[in-house]
Parts: structure tokens; sequence; C-alpha cells
């Protein structure tokens, strides 16, 4: 299934599921259901729930 | 003062401070009142009525009053931030400092009124609109339409519609990081950081919304633009009072437009002054702490400004409503609350001999870590780097505080500089398990100071 990018809807900032995010420990490949429910944006530390998932 | 967080009630919390947050949504009605009274008397102390309270009667207040202990516990948060009343107090706001503007655009064209009361009217009506970005603070970092559209409308009256683009998309984004135009750098006088910040944020905006329209496919010139939009509202706004009363307002509208605008510039200096978030290995600036904003904890300014001093709170949590943010004694404390300390940016000499230590002291004397100004990151760095100075919270103009100590060769004692206990090599602490004669070197690096536990081995200095 190919990667999908997520992206905040507070301030646009986009989760890349193939590049992940090592910094913060979510491992390259990481997919967006697999990241725990209580992580907020790196940016801005909006929800999950504010994130949309962009069409291809 | 500490602050206490009060455990788990089996009753519902009740908030002490609730009532007390009509003070946020009175400062377009209290100068309402000033507008009147000038109307009705002329006097120039009711003109200029915006400034006397900002930089008056609220440091006054500030100082006499003091600190908030209160913090809300966590378990009260969710009925905090679902108690309309508290919206209320947000969108009061909005209708009263529309009138206060329109007010004073009529009174200064249709008044006889001298060089002196213009000039105090515009601080008094652009003191309401600056705060107002406040307002719109609260409300565009909200997720429903209606809240955003408020958003919009109440910088109308500023001209700063750009703001609610900027705001969440880009200070948020680059915070305490130099690509922020709204951070401040240590050693950055507030007159350099002030053309820097509205020039940066405005083009900061553009960019964010050209983008974004290039993406969905609209025109960066359509009615989609959110920068367009807000703007748009002032151009409608200043316009028809321009048509009703002549173009005498103009210059007025505009003028305090600047003002208030300024005003917002001025918190945003204070806010993060020298801090920096430090870059990963990835590229990425770390996220934003509650080390990376100063704060205030002086509870009348924060009445009036809808709690935004408690900002460590707010950057690590940008969608919790004002009522819910929380003081942390451990993130950065300003000496003051934000009233008083606008007046001291306006003077670099008096805000870098207040604040220059206490970014050092924050970064333990190591000024690398910190956002320095690039002109003048040589003369810092001779002047500060490694410095030792006292702890504890920066008192107002508490004169120089380096107590830069060369200690005598062999000496063996080492002093606490918070409480001034010293430790002494030749009796060691038999209490703590040294006996006399224990090195200063076999001490662990965590050993916290036996007097008062609030500063470690690293904080102490050698004495003579």
């Amino acid at each position: 299934m190919a990667y999908k990018k997520w992206r905040c809807l507070i301030c646009d900032f986009v989760y890349d599921e193939a590049a992940g995010l090592p910094g913060e420990g979510i491992a390259a490949g990481t997919r967006w259901e697999d990241i725990p429910d209580t992580w907020t944006c790196p940016d801005c530390g909006a929800a999950k729930s504010d994130f949309q998932m962009v069409e291809a | 003062m500490t602050t206490t967080t009060i455990p788990a009630p089996s009753a519902p919390w009740v908030d002490g401070k609730r009532y007390l947050w009509l003070l946020s949504p009175m400062i377009p009605v209290l100068v309402l009142i000033a507008l009147g009274v000038y109307q009705a008397t002329g006097w120039t102390f009711f003109a200029w009525g915006g400034p006397i309270l900002l930089y008056g009667l609220i440091p006054l207040l500030d100082w006499m009053i003091g600190e908030d202990p209160i913090n809300a516990p966590e378990s009260a948060v969710a009925q905090l931030e679902n108690d309309l009343f508290y919206r209320g107090i947000v969108y009061a706001y909005i209708p009263t400092q529309f009138a206060a503007t329109i007010w004073g655009a009529y009174l200064v064209v249709t008044m006889d009124v001298s060089l002196l009361d213009y000039i105090g009217l515009i601080f008094t009506v652009g003191t309401v609109n600056g705060i107002g970005i406040n307002t719109s603070h609260e409300l565009g970092h909200k997720r429903g339409e209606a809240e955003r559209w408020l958003a919009k409308l109440t910088l109308a009256p500023v001209a700063y519609g750009h703001f609610f683009v900027e705001h969440n998309r880009g200070h948020h984004k680059n915070v305490a990081t130099p690509d922020d135009p709204a951070s401040s750098k240590m050693g950055e006088t507030f007159w350099a950081f002030l053309p820097r910040t509205m020039i940066g944020s405005l083009r900061s905006a553009w960019g964010i919304e050209k983008e974004r329209l290039a993406r969905t496919g609209d025109s960066l010139w359509s009615l989609k633009n959110e920068n367009l939009q807000s703007w748009g509202m002032t151009v409608v706004m200043f316009g028809a009072l321009t048509l009703w009363l002549g173009w005498a307002a103009l210059p007025f509208l505009l003028l305090q437009a600047f003002y208030g605008a300024s005003l917002l510039e001025a918190v945003n200096y204070l806010e993060h002054y020298g801090l920096l978030r430090q870059k990963g290995a990835d590229g990425r600036y770390e996220r934003c702490k509650p080390e990376h904003s100063w704060n205030s904890n002086h509870i009348i300014t924060n009445l009036f400004l809808y709690q935004l001093q408690r900002h460590s709170d707010h950057h690590a949590n940008p969608a919790r409503r004002f009522q819910a943010l929380r003081h942390f004694d451990e993130s950065p404390q300003l000496p003051s609350g934000y009233a008083a300390l606008i007046l001291i940016t306006y003077f670099p000499w008096l805000w870098f001999r207040q604040m220059d230590p206490a970014v050092v002291r924050h970064y333990k004397g190591d000024l690398t870590r910190a956002n320095l100004y690039p002109p003048k990151r040589e003369e810092l760095l001779q002047r500060w780097q490694g410095a030792k100075l006292d702890d504890g919270k920066p008192a107002l103009f508490p004169g120089e505080h380096a107590t830069h100590v060369a200690a005598k060769a062999g000496s063996g004692r080492y002093q606490c500089t918070d409480c001034g206990y010293i430790y002494d090599e030749k009796q060691g602490c038999p209490r703590e398990g040294y006996p006399a004669g224990t090195p200063w070197a076999k001490l662990p690096q965590t050993w916290p100071c036996p007097d008062c536990a609030v500063r470690e081995k690293p904080d102490f200095i050698p004495v003579g």
C-alpha cells in the first residue's frame, strides 16, 4: 500500500508516512494509524484529529 | 509565590477567577467611558485614558497585587473549555471595540480637538484595537468557522489582518528561532525589531497564503485569500468611516491602527526575547517547550489580557482556551506583568539592563545556546559568556548582577548562588555523607545544596 501524507489543518505541517519523524522517535514508514493518539503536531500542537489526509 | 495545583476534587472545581475575567472585555468599555467624559468635558486627561490605563494604572495594580496562585487542575480543563460563559467573555470585546473606534473617529472630526488631545485619542483608541489583536489571537486559535471569522473581524480596526494567517502557520511554527520575524533576539532593540517583525510577518503571511492557494488551485487574488479577507474588512470599515466623516478621519484611523499594532509587537518582543529552540540531528528545530517563552504570572495584567502571559502553556497547547492555561514555576519568568514591561522595551538601555542578565541566567552562562542578534553577537559573547549570575527571580532594575569571582587557588570553598551556603572542603558536609576533607570534585554533579536544595553543584561558584 502506498505511503500517504497527512496535513495539519492548523499550521500546514505535513506528516509523510514514508519519512516518519525520526527526531521524535517515529520511524520512517510509520503509518498514521500507528502514531499514538496523544501525539500532537510538532509545529503547532494540534491534535491528530486536526489532520487531513492529502489526496494524491 | 508558589502555585498550588488543587488535587482532583470530588465536587466540581470552582474557578476563583471566573467573574474577574470580565476585566478583559472591560478595556473597550473603559475607553468608551473615557471618550464619553472627554466629549462632555474636553478634559485632556480622558483623551489620554488609554495610555494612562495601560502604562500607569495596570502596572501599579500589578505591583500592588502581585501573582496568581491559581492553576486549574487537569481534571477541570474539559469543564472549563466547554463552559460558554468564557466564550462570551471573548466575544464581548468586539462590539465595544468597534464602538470605541467609530466614536473616537467621530470625536476627532467633529470636536475642536487640540493637537495634544488628538495624539491622546490616537493612543487611546489604538490601545483598544491593539489589545483587540489579543482577542483575535484567542479566537484564531480555535477550529470552528464562526470563531475564525470573528478573529478576522476583530483585526479590521487595527488593519492587521495578516496576523490571522501568520500567527498560527508562521509564528507558532518558527517561534524562538532566528527564522521567526516575531521572535526577538538578545541584543536587538525594540526599535530594530519593530520594522523586522512588521515587514517580515507581512511577507510571511503573504507567502503562506500564496503557497496554500497554489495548492488548492485558487487565485492568489481571490476572496479565498485569508489575508485579503481580513484586510478587506479594514478597507470596508475605514472606507465607510471616511465616507461618513470625511477625509480627516482617515489619518486618525491609520495612526491609531499603527500604534495598536506596535503594542502587539512590543508584546511579541518580550515574549521570546533571546530564547532559542535547538536544532536536532535531523535539521529540524526541537519542539517548542516551556523554556522557550517568557511568562508572567502577575494577575492584573493577566486578567486584562485573557491570560496571554501564561505563554509557555499557550505554545505547548495552542488550542487551549485562555481560562485553562497554567502557570509553570520552572518556565522563564518576567519580573513584572507585560503592561509595565512594554514601557521598558521602548528604552533599550533599560531593557537590556533588566533582561540580558535574565537570558544569561536562563542559559547558565552559555550564550551560544541563545538567540543572538548577529551584529551584537561578538560583543554579547565577550561580555557574558561563562558569567555566573546570582539566581532567583530577576527584580526590576537590580543593577549589575554578574559576579565574576576569581577563585583563590586551592581555596576549596564553593558557594550556593541561591542561598549563600558554603561548602568548605576542610569541613566537608558530614550530614550529607561527605566527611571533612572530601574534595569538591568528589561530589556528584547532581548534588543539591544541603541548605536550600534549590541549586545543584554546577551552580555553585568558587569563593575565596
